[in-house]
């Protein structure tokens, strides 16, 4: 049983988040996570300063559920699932990391420069995770979805949006590491 | 999400680094999965539990709008290290920061929806 305890191999979780797909799908839902920031926009009333926010946000009240159980699955998966938290990534990156300034790559789940609670009360992560957020949040739903309804539902679905959304995720994601990241860090 | 270290941010920069088939590995056996069962789904027209026809959701036909916002996305993506599935396991593990990339992404769909109607589509 100390393979639970491990980290999970991509053969194990691929085939986990297709099956989320099939039981969505079994439900009559689709699978998409970034919807549910839609939803609660509209849940806190962004329906009264713009159309895209008036919708019936209690049907997507299931979607909502799913987030809850990736917060529980976070903390079930950390809490008692694992012993060691350092993620064991390439030495290469690691050492790529190290001259930027991540001191703790290889060492931890989450960069402790970013991620620690200190980070808080840093002015720059603060404007890093909040410039971060945003883009996501305005850019899945300008793209009409995110890692999961167009890299998942859309391209197993073999849809053309789909991929082009997933050509501009990997445009925007290599412009960041290769040209932005020196110039941030 | 936690377990396969699809949370981690060190991955997905090791992803965009091209240095680990990890990531890849995730995303491709979802995908090849994803698509025999869609298939599957479409071909024996299997119904859902509920005995309903399975719909799936046809994106509306559009190069700029995919294209734009899969760019922000990706941009925001590789900065903050996550997407809007794995931030919400992360806020699960206890790190307080991740709240700001949450509240932040909220605030930039808020913002999509302001602008909606004046950004190609």
């Amino acid at each position: 049983m100390n393979w639970i305890f491990e980290p999970w191999p991509w053969y194990v979780a691929g085939p986990m988040i297709a099956f989320i797909m099939f039981l969505l799908l079994m439900v009559g839902k689709n699978f998409g996570m970034s919807a549910n920031l839609r939803t609660i926009c509209a849940v806190c009333g962004a329906g009264n300063k713009a159309n895209f926010f008036k919708f019936d946000w209690k049907s997507q009240k299931w979607n909502l559920v799913v987030v809850i159980g990736a917060v529980i699955g976070g903390y079930v998966g950390s809490h008692y699932l694992t012993t060691d938290m350092a993620v064991a990534i390439n030495t290469d990156t690691i050492a790529d990391l190290n001259v930027l300034g991540f001191e703790s790559a290889g060492k931890s789940y989450l960069p402790d420069e970013l991620f620690e609670t200190s980070s808080l009360f840093n002015v720059k992560s603060i404007l890093i995770l909040s410039i971060g957020g945003l883009l996501v949040g305005f850019g899945a739903r300008y793209a009409g979805g995110c890692t999961s309804g167009h890299a998942i539902s859309g391209l197993s679905d073999l849809q053309l949006p789909s991929f082009i959304a997933v050509i501009g995720f990997f445009i925007g994601g290599l412009t960041m590491i290769h040209f932005l990241f020196p110039l941030i860090f | 999400m936690f377990k396969s270290e699809a949370a981690s941010w060190f991955r997905i920069y090791e992803m965009f680094k091209f240095e680990s088939f990890h990531m890849y590995g995730i995303i491709g056996s979802a995908l090849a999965i994803g698509i025999i069962v869609v298939q599957f789904i479409k071909r024996f027209k299997i119904k859902s539990f509920y005995g309903e026809k399975i719909n799936f959701n046809q994106k509306e036909k559009s190069f700029s709008r995919y294209m734009f916002g899969g760019i922000i996305f990706g941009l925001g993506w590789a900065l903050a290290g996550a997407c809007p599935g794995p931030m919400f396991t992360l806020v699960g593990v206890g790190y307080l920061p991740i709240i700001i990339v949450v509240i932040a992404s909220i605030i930039g769909t808020f913002i999509y929806g302001l602008v909606r109607d004046k950004i190609p589509h």
